[in-house]
């Protein structure tokens, strides 16, 4: 057993910190005031080469491991939860699906253009009326001819109005006997006529992220812009989401590390009856806390990129890592912003910013009570995951190099 | 053209120096590349990208030294050199400029020997002369911009930034470079970089490689101390009306001759 991370790593989560601690962290605060995307995020990280770091060299990505997918994550929420936000949709929702389930002529098309960074990809699961309910969904999509014609809305779609491609997931079968079994996954370029689209504003947080909807009105797109065979839909949607999660749980890992450098930071300077507040028990045993979450979240989340790099199923240990790293991130953040008395109560520090941009991550990509019944389905017997007809590809330190 | 580029391994800026009775330690504070040695780097890629060549990094240190070079390799330097010697334990800068000149003799053919203005730990500034003294080379020190390269020629046309101006400077090739903050901020190293630094072997030339004995140092620190505490006062200075409250505050600062 080794917990120890390689050179390249370090390295990578060093040059990723970098970036988001040079070129974000001074502006973030103002972008996130007035509710917009800083407009350097996407193009700097897909210079960069952080739209594409786990991808094939042939694929238009860095080559990099699925570890350093995690550390990068964990590094962009410890200055901003939207730029690890990016990284969600762009690569662990959309780029890893079409890595797992697209074919040879789809990836060359798609996935080349979204690992280098040229083409910003979205992923269209949750509607108005179906969040949780992955099977309620009511979009359609019909075959006609060599096309499918799509209709439906989505909604609270992360850089909806910034991609250029979608995931999207449409009903193509209406009286499957489970309903499950009736979805299926569309690649679709965002310009093709009939795509509406607009931002949502007001959020409590992860105000400098891009959060939309999408609506489809006859939009049509042909057969080859299908992922997956038809009724894939549901079990691709799934495999998104082992990826999503994923960045998620280390994305939330770093916000827990904000909240506990933050934390001391001001313990070690703020005083009270005569003393720094760091000394007193109560302070104290907030910023232990904070202290088990981190490792604790850590090495449930770098335990996936080992499993994901080995090509082993992680469904279950994702799952976990999200939902505890998320509950942890937001616990973090209260207790963070009650260290800092009434200062984190107002914008001069950072910290009521980590506490607005925790509670999503409760929420999406699988709210803490889905993966409460998750974790129980499995420990019940209740929850196999039977094998795919399409897996992960595991990391190939050698192949993944080959231009 | 054949570039050098000199860098040091110092504690992170970040990290809290404490001398006590004479020894100097940092703690658990990582080691990191000289962020003066960055803006050499980067002169030395830019320079390269202009003008084709290659660069190569070399440091003098100990074992850890190897991943400032890492990192200059992830910047994009296409080769680097550790030289590391136990008998160059405590070496002074004009030991340390008399290995560094070996070893640029050594790799042979060096148009440019690039260095930061200083290292931020013994905040000498002193190597990259006293290297071009070894060498004999013109030293070219505070370079803000490289003007004109001319390899065919043999000569190069920089810009020196100082207090009371800018000066532009002609010399011959070879020479000894050290650059200023002017230069260009330095790049993130790439991934593709990092990727090949991380399964990169440095080789480390040792003093019977370079063909030198170890060179004498002359300076030493007989005392090494952390500037004396500042005890700071904070006074709250009230009233009822700004105005009042200003006059008080100008009140205390003529008293206090501070204006």
């Amino acid at each position: 057993m080794d917990l120890s991370l390689q050179a390249e790593h370090r390295m990578a989560q060093q040059m990723v910190r970098e970036f988001a601690q040079k070129e974000v962290a001074p502006v973030i605060k103002e972008w996130d005031r007035k509710q917009e995307m800083a407009p350097f995020v996407l193009r700097r990280m897909g210079e960069l080469g952080i739209l594409g770091i786990c991808l094939p060299a042939a694929y238009g990505g860095q080559g990099l491991d699925y570890i350093s997918l995690g550390l990068a994550c964990e590094e962009l929420e410890a200055v901003d939860t939207s730029l690890r936000v990016v990284m969600s949709v762009h690569v662990g929702l959309n780029s890893l699906g079409l890595f797992q389930w697209a074919t040879e002529e789809q990836k060359q098309r798609f996935l080349v253009p979204q690992a280098r960074g040229e083409k910003i990809a979205c992923f269209g699961l949750t509607e108005p009326g179906a969040g949780s309910d992955v099977a309620g969904i009511a979009s359609t999509a019909v075959l006609k001819g060599s096309e499918y014609v799509i209709n439906g809305e989505k909604m609270w779609i992360s850089l909806a109005t910034r991609a250029d491609h979608v995931l999207w997931f449409a009903r193509t079968e209406t009286d499957a006997a489970d309903p499950h079994d009736g979805l299926s996954a569309f690649l679709v370029e965002l310009d093709r006529p009939g795509v509406s689209r607009g931002d949502i504003h007001g959020k409590l947080g992860v105000r400098a992220g891009s959060t939309g909807w999408i609506a489809m009105q006859d939009v049509r797109v042909p057969v080859e812009n299908r992922i997956g065979e038809p009724g894939e839909g549901f079990k691709i949607a799934m495999s998104c989401l082992d990826n999503g999660r994923y960045t998620v749980a280390a994305g939330a890992t770093g916000l827990i590390r904000a909240c506990l450098e933050a934390s001391v930071k001001y313990a070690s300077e703020r005083e009270a009856f005569g003393r720094k507040i760091g000394k007193f028990q109560l302070v104290q045993q907030k910023i232990a806390r904070m202290v088990q979450s981190y490792d604790a979240a850590r090495l449930l989340y770098l335990r996936v990129g080992w499993m994901k790099n080995r090509g082993l199923r992680n469904t279950r240990e994702t799952s976990l890592a999200k939902w505890f790293a998320t509950d942890a991130s937001f616990q973090a953040a209260s207790e963070a912003l009650q260290i800092h008395g009434a200062y984190g109560y107002s914008d001069e520090y950072d910290v009521e910013r980590y506490l607005r941009n925790a509670k999503g991550a409760v929420i999406y990509e699988g709210t803490s009570e889905i993966h409460q019944l998750i974790q129980a389905g499995y420990a019940l017997g209740y929850r196999q995951d039977p094998a795919l007809r399409c897996e992960l590809p595991a990391y190939d330190e050698e192949k993944w190099q080959l231009v | 053209m054949k570039i050098v580029v000199c860098i040091k391994q110092v504690p992170d800026t970040a990290a809290r120096v404490v001398a006590e009775n004479g020894q100097v330690s940092w703690g658990d504070a990582p080691l990191v590349m000289n962020p003066w040695d960055e803006y050499a780097v980067e002169a030395a890629l830019q320079l390269k990208e202009a003008q084709g060549g290659d660069v190569t990094a070399i440091s003098v240190g100990g074992e850890s030294a190897k991943e400032a070079l890492k990192n200059a390799l992830a910047m994009g330097c296409s080769e680097a050199v550790l030289i590391s010697d136990p008998a160059l334990e405590g070496a002074d800068s004009q030991a340390v400029a008399k290995v560094l000149a070996a070893a640029i003799q050594k790799i042979g053919d060096v148009d440019l020997a690039f260095f930061g203005k200083q290292a931020i730990d013994g905040d000498m500034g002193v190597t990259h002369v006293q290297t071009a003294r070894v060498l004999d080379w013109p030293a070219l020190t505070s370079v803000s911009t490289i003007q004109s390269v001319d390899p065919g020629a043999k000569t190069l046309r920089v810009e020196r930034t100082m207090e009371e101006g800018r000066v532009v400077v002609e010399a011959r090739m070879p020479a000894v470079i050290s650059v200023l903050k002017d230069i260009g901020e330095p790049r993130y190293p790439s991934f593709m970089g990092i990727r090949k630094a991380s399964r990169a072997t440095i080789p480390v030339w040792t003093l019977a490689d370079l063909g030198i004995q170890a060179p004498q140092s002359h300076v030493t620190w007989p005392v090494v101390e952390n500037p004396p505490v500042r005890e700071v006062k904070t006074e709250m200075i009230t009233g009822d009306t700004p105005q009042e409250i200003a006059a008080k505050l100008v009140d205390k600062i003529l008293a206090e001759k501070v204006l």
